[in-house]
């Protein structure tokens, strides 16, 4: 990451922990990468390892019992877990905005598409109501939906899956943001719908240098749309690396086993691979490596202390004891 | 309109289904509304006593309050329909004007109780913690207070002050919401508390909107379906409550007529026996708009909120 230029955000040792009943859940565990301007970075991994709560954690929304305990997110010049609420407020939906996974319920069923439309347009840039209506069939028209006038009088239940992320996404462009937090933004559609959409993003992305901070499970998605990758596991950042490098030189044998356990077109198996064991309980995760039960290439080390995530060639970062100088391989 | 859509190449972006007109939810509850024959009973009766109040005395011959020299008591007749009072008074021309009187406390006094009761319990339930804590406990006292006696003990204490009648009506409003909002509260509040967890309501704060835009645009227009059905209820209720009051002389007083007043009259034996057309008409009026009311908000609850019908 170090060698691109104008960084838009950075996350910096990051951790937002959840204090249930049962004990600490560390959710996001110290982590850290940068989101240059303009490009998209994809946060990876499966269900419950953090990409989530990192996304919220940024916009500074992460829900009782979570707290978000140390670090600092960098957004220009400021560190927005010093801000206000009052001034974090004033960025949301405003520099910072966000597309979430259910289109079908993230716009409220009693109002037409207009009146949420014109809501941020009122809010952030302080328009007049005619003047955010006429700004708001133009942000329709964009997103790639033909006749905005009569759509902006419809109710989400008229509307197909795909036309509502679309008109999420209208929103959370209403304000020009600089950064777009996806949050598996496919995941509900269909394929073909998955294609648009994200064809759609990208071309936003092209169009008016937004930064796009990609949350998904799907490393078709992160193929399609991703400059950069950061995988997590377990609330914490086991890889990062340019899109081409992580595909074709994966290195932690966790993204290893994601890789393979993708179906190929024209090869025949009798079983997709998958990764052995489940993801580990959070809570009261002791000293070793979060990964190290369902590793194939475990090393003794790997269950006494846990890698610490180090630079190699190519702008490839790893968290792992076999790219470890001077570890011991012995069983 | 797509025309200058070129900003993002689309090949299939969809269409809408039936482009014909905006079927607003609420289109679709009137429809269902309309296939209940008891509600729209309701709707109709209701609407044909509004009119009798409000556009009825205009047409009588006699003037309100006059006490004419020698007509006291009559029966019904070809000049006094429904007879005339101890005053000698015309019998229909007071119903039609305490029903208007009626008629707006009911409604006056839900409106006043409806505000009041979802403001607060959406204030409670999207701040909760101690904002809650403050507003309910309070809305719990005063539930727990019997609301006849108390409004009996009120009652009483406006006519030791000599309340002028005109003053009455609006306090006996005042006094019936003030009786009301507990329980729309916490109705609404429950809903609020149900609908604060909703993924639209986590989109909202993304777009950082105001808590005072969150509350009021996005959380109360869904308890909507609801609160008609309540209001719509508690409207009977209010009238109820109201003739109940009159009837006992601590609501609306006379000079100013109500339906629960004029029935003041059955209190005297012979009046009771031997001339019921002094407080059969009230009777029926009040009896018929509260079932009318009460079809109609069942109704509306059907139409609304096919979930909650039993």
């Amino acid at each position: 990451m170090t060698t691109m230029t104008n960084t838009l955000a950075e996350i910096k040792g990051l951790s937002t922990y959840f204090h249930t009943e049962e004990g600490i859940v560390k959710a996001v565990d110290d982590v850290s990468f940068s989101i240059p301007a303009g490009r998209t970075v994809a946060v990876v991994g499966e269900s419950g390892c953090g990409k989530s709560v990192t996304a919220l954690s940024v916009m500074r929304l992460v829900a009782e019992p979570g707290r978000i305990e140390k670090g600092e997110i960098r957004f220009g010049d400021q560190d927005l877990l010093r801000l206000r609420e009052g001034e974090m407020r004033g960025l949301r939906g405003n520099d910072i905005a966000m597309v979430f996974q259910e289109p079908m319920s993230s716009l409220n069923p009693v109002l037409t598409i207009g009146e949420q439309l014109i809501e941020p347009l009122m809010e952030h840039r302080l328009l007049s109501k005619k003047e955010a209506r006429a700004e708001s069939a133009g942000l329709i028209t964009r997103v790639g939906i033909p006749r905005a006038e009569e759509m902006l009088k419809a109710y989400p239940h008229e509307l197909s899956g795909g036309m509502l992320q679309r008109i999420m996404i209208a929103i959370a462009l209403s304000c020009q943001p600089k950064l777009l937090i996806a949050d598996e933004p496919t995941t509900a559609l269909d394929v073909t719908v998955q294609a648009q959409i994200l064809d759609l993003l990208n071309g936003i992305k092209a169009e008016s240098n937004t930064a796009i901070l990609l949350i998904t499970h799907d490393l078709g998605v992160v193929a399609e749309m991703a400059d950069h990758v950061v995988v997590m596991y377990a609330g914490k950042v086991i890889e990062e690396a340019p899109v081409i490098e992580l595909f074709q030189n994966p290195r932690h044998p966790y993204t290893k086993g994601l890789l393979r356990s993708k179906p190929v077109i024209g090869r025949r198996e009798e079983r997709l691979y998958s990764i052995p064991g489940q993801v580990p309980q959070l809570i009261g995760l002791g000293e070793a490596c979060a990964f190290a039960d369902r590793c194939e290439s475990c090393l003794p080390v790997c269950r006494e202390r846990r890698p610490v995530i180090t630079q190699g060639e190519n702008g490839h970062l790893v968290a792992c004891w076999l790219y470890e100088e001077g570890v011991s391989r012995d069983e | 309109m797509s025309a200058n859509a070129g900003t993002v190449s689309e090949k299939n972006p969809g269409v809408r289904a039936k482009s014909a007109k905006p079927a607003s939810p609420w289109a679709h509850a009137f429809r269902r509304l309309r296939k209940n024959r008891l509600a729209v009973t309701g709707l109709v009766f209701l609407i044909l006593m509004g009119l009798f109040c409000t556009v009825g005395p205009l047409f009588s011959p006699y003037v309100d309050e006059r006490v004419t020299g020698a007509n006291f008591n009559r029966p019904p007749s070809a000049q006094n329909w429904l007879g005339t009072d101890n005053l000698g008074r015309d019998i229909l021309t007071r119903l039609m004007l305490a029903g208007r009187i009626s008629l707006t406390v009911g409604i006056a006094s839900m409106l006043l109780s409806v505000l009041i009761g979802s403001v607060l319990g959406a204030v409670a339930g999207y701040y909760r913690g101690i904002v809650d804590q403050v507003i309910m406990r309070f809305a719990d006292v005063l539930m727990t207070i019997p609301s006849l006696p108390l409004l009996i003990i009120m009652g009483a204490v406006l006519s030791d002050l000599k309340v002028p009648s005109d003053y009455r009506i609006y306090i006996v409003m005042l006094m019936l919401s003030i009786l009301g909002w507990p329980g729309l509260a916490r109705l609404v509040r429950s809903q609020i508390l149900t609908l604060s967890q909703r993924e639209f309501m986590q989109a909202t704060e993304v777009l950082g909107l105001r808590d005072r835009r969150k509350i009021f645009v996005h959380l109360l227009p869904n308890t909507l379906p609801l609160l008609i059905v309540v209001a719509t209820l508690s409207v009977a209720g209010a009238i109820l409550s109201e003739s109940v009051l009159s009837y006992l002389g601590l609501g609306v007083t006379p000079p100013t007529p109500s339906w629960g007043n004029m029935m003041d009259s059955a209190n005297s034996l012979i009046d009771f026996q031997k001339r019921p057309w002094l407080w059969m008409p009230p009777g029926v009026a009040i009896f018929a708009t509260v079932i009318a009311i009460n079809l109609l908000g069942e109704g509306l609850r059907d139409a609304l909120d096919p979930k909650m019908k039993k």
